[in-house]
């Protein structure tokens, strides 16, 4: 029996195989982990200033403070100690305290990572929900205008500079129009105890008046910001693999049992066609985070992101190095997740022996 | 009343270099019952003539015929809604890559059972029962089991069984069978006609059956039309289509048969199908063809009489010579 072979490293989703895989993936992940642990140290420590000079500023501070505060945050021991030291630490599963509010840097994590997890879902649901069908429309039109126009416009949020595309969002929407608002993640007028971290989920919960409302307008161009390179990246992939699949023998197979255009192409095709595209989206997750730091700045939303450029600024060495390897930590993870679903798409290799 | 009527058919792909006629000209009927053989060589526009049958073509084709009817319907006049109702249910077609046929994502069940669903509105129960009864009349042993099979767990005669059950699920009148063993191992091969064979029998429904093997046309077909360049160049009984063939194109396919060869080699048709860059301007046959005359080169061939095979040609053979020919013994051509 010709089988056909499964994708190299691809991961079986059911039994022991799976289990066994998920476990090689996971302490595959540990030299990983001490490499951008290694980065992070070293590149935070090359910027000029450290957290006591960057505090004092212009005041100054006399020589013997500064060594005196130095040596309490274990500053003036030598590079490579420090980082062992580090290593040692995040050993036990300490990330450490922030030097500016001493709380510690796992439970700020887990405080504003919410913000950003419901940040970078409603993009990734914005990117899936317009560019899945904009990529199958592109294709079977292919060539007419439609498909020139969608195309285009895909290369142009593809190549736009997410900071520039923020500020103009927020000059045509919020100052031009006044539809939205400029910055945050619900109106002052509301407060309430976060239960579950989710804006839109909490506004709901709380009951108050024009709470959820304000939660959705104000979520809507932070969504749009960061969801345009996703969008476009999906659009682009959905209608390259699906003018592949179209020409399929299955398709036509398809056609031949007199089934409706829309089963052909939105469930023959699509699902064949989806399988690449899910690896994209997978791909995806790397960039959304890394597009989110700068959305979330933009928009002074209060998340992941945030706090890491502050931390930058107020050269809080554990915020931002704990805080870069526990965003990596989820990428990772998203990623093996990635992988899991592929098997599940793609029978092939869910049944490989 | 014939089951499937066309008449000249034609069908032309615009291509970066212009029109590309594939087919040209084509006239066929199948009655209800009968197995018509198409054979000709690769490129002689066998698998587009069918596909323009069932409206399986891309967009760049453009079909035209004077008449095309199935069953009593204007079919080249139908609404694309229209026609999705025949197509699949009383008109199926069977192509030749099996393996590739098959979507990869869904399991046997689900593609046997979207016909049902589509044609005829079983409900999911009834799609089960009849799903397993059809894998069992294809000869799928354990069917219950195999319904949740998915193609690539399925060897390449099992995938065809499987086309073939999605073929006959609405009890069609008509089935296209696209050179449905060629992609088969050589004993699987025999097996699968048999199938085919057993099955029209039993059911009465028509079948055109497109083939590049004489042999098996020897066996199974009642009727004959023989291809070239997309032109249909003769049509017999299947008999006398091997007792006498008519047009010097069918000759040399049955002298080219292994088993009809006298010499030492196999024998070979020199030359190729001619394409879209090398179509001779009068007859397409004529620069493969050992009785042709200038007059082959200069004037298009007239269709003979049903006689005469209704073959395409000047100098019809009877008994292997050309009738009216200047040089009946033929020039031998250089191999
Ligand atoms: N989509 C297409 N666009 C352009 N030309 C095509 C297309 N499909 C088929 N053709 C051409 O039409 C001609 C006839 O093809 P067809 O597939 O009908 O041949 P065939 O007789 O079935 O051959 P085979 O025995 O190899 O299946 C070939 O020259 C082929 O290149
Ligand atoms: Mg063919």
């Amino acid at each position: 029996m010709p089988d056909q072979a499964p994708r190299p490293g691809a991961p079986p989703t059911t039994g022991p195989l799976m289990f066994s895989f998920v476990v090689r993936r996971i302490l595959l992940v540990i030299p990983t982990f001490i490499a951008i642990a290694f980065l992070t140290f070293v590149a935070i420590r090359l910027v000029p200033g450290d957290p006591i000079e960057v505090r004092t500023g212009e005041r100054g501070i006399s020589p013997e403070r500064l060594a005196y505060f130095r040596h309490e945050l274990g500053l003036d021991q030598p590079v490579w100690k420090q980082f062992l030291d580090y290593l040692w630490q995040l050993a036990h599963g300490d990330f450490g305290t922030s030097l500016s509010t001493h709380a510690p840097v796992l439970t700020e994590f887990t405080t504003l990572f919410p913000a950003t997890l419901e940040l970078a879902l409603s993009a990734m649901i914005f990117a899936v929900v317009l560019g899945v069908p904009a990529g199958v429309i592109a294709a079977t039109r292919r060539g007419t205008f439609v498909d020139y126009s969608l195309m285009g416009v895909a290369l142009t949020g593809f190549s736009m500079p997410i900071f520039w595309w923020g500020l103009l969002l927020i000059l045509f929407f919020s100052v031009t129009l006044g539809w939205t608002p400029v910055s945050g993640r619900i109106d002052l007028l509301y407060y309430f105890e976060p239960t579950t971290g989710f804006m839109l989920i909490d506004s709901w919960l709380s009951g108050e008046d024009g709470a959820f409302a304000s939660a959705v307008s104000h979520l809507i161009l932070p969504t749009v910001v960061l969801g345009t390179i996703p969008l476009a990246t999906i659009a682009r992939m959905t209608r390259s693999t699906m003018l592949e699949v179209l020409g399929e023998d299955y398709v036509r197979t398809a056609r031949a049992k007199g089934l409706s255009p829309f089963r052909v192409i939105g469930i023959h095709a699509l699902r064949n066609a989806l399988i690449p595209v899910v690896t994209v989206i997978g791909l995806q997750v790397g960039m959304l985070m890394a597009g989110a730091v700068l959305t979330e700045y933009i928009f002074s939303w209060p998340g992941i992101g945030t706090w890491l450029i502050e931390s930058i600024q107020r050269r809080d060495y554990p915020v931002l190095q704990g805080g870069i390897l526990l965003v990596s930590g989820i990428v990772i993870l998203i990623n093996i997740l990635v992988d899991l679903l592929y098997g599940v798409l793609n029978p092939r290799i869910r049944h490989a022996r | 009343m014939a089951l499937l009527e066309i008449e000249d058919l034609t069908v032309e792909f615009r291509t970066a270099s212009g029109l590309f006629r594939a087919v040209d000209g084509v006239s066929l009927s199948v009655d209800a019952g009968e197995i018509l053989a198409i054979v000709g060589e690769s490129g002689s526009g066998k698998s587009v003539a069918m596909l323009a049958v069932m409206g399986l073509l891309p967009w760049s084709a453009k079909v035209s015929a004077r008449r095309l009817v199935f069953d009593g319907n204007d079919i080249a006049h139908l609404s694309a809604r229209e026609r999705r109702r025949i197509v699949g249910k009383d008109m199926a077609m069977i192509f030749q890559e099996p393996m590739s046929s098959l979507n990869p994502c869904f399991t046997v069940g689900f593609q046997i059972g979207e016909t049902l669903k589509a044609h005829l509105g079983l409900s999911r129960s009834e799609r089960r029962a009849r799903s397993i009864e059809l894998l069992a009349a294809v000869g799928i042993p354990d069917p219950e089991r195999r319904l949740s099979a998915f193609p690539h767990q399925l060897s390449g005669g099992m995938s065809q069984r499987v086309m073939i059950a999605i073929a006959i699920a609405c009890q069609p009148k008509l089935i296209i069978a696209d050179e449905p063993t060629t992609a088969l191992d050589v004993t699987i091969q025999a097996q699968i006609l048999e199938l085919l064979i057993a099955l029209q029998r039993e059911t009465g429904m028509g079948l055109v059956l497109i083939t590049h093997d004489m042999g098996v046309v020897a066996e199974t077909a009642q009727r004959v039309s023989v291809h070239y360049a997309g032109q249909k160049v003769e049509e017999q009984a299947v008999r006398d289509l091997f007792a006498d063939p008519h047009h010097p194109y069918t000759a040399a396919l049955l002298a080219a048969l292994p088993e009809r060869s006298t010499g030492r080699h196999l024998p070979s048709i020199p030359g190729v199908v001619p394409g879209q860059f090398d179509r001779p301007p009068a007859c397409l046959f004529e620069p493969r063809c050992r009785f042709a005359t200038a007059r082959c080169r200069d004037k298009a061939p007239p269709r003979q009489g049903a006689l005469a095979g209704f073959a395409l040609c000047h100098y019809p053979l009877t008994h292997g010579r050309p009738i009216g020919h200047p040089n009946p013994a033929g020039r031998e051509v250089a191999a």
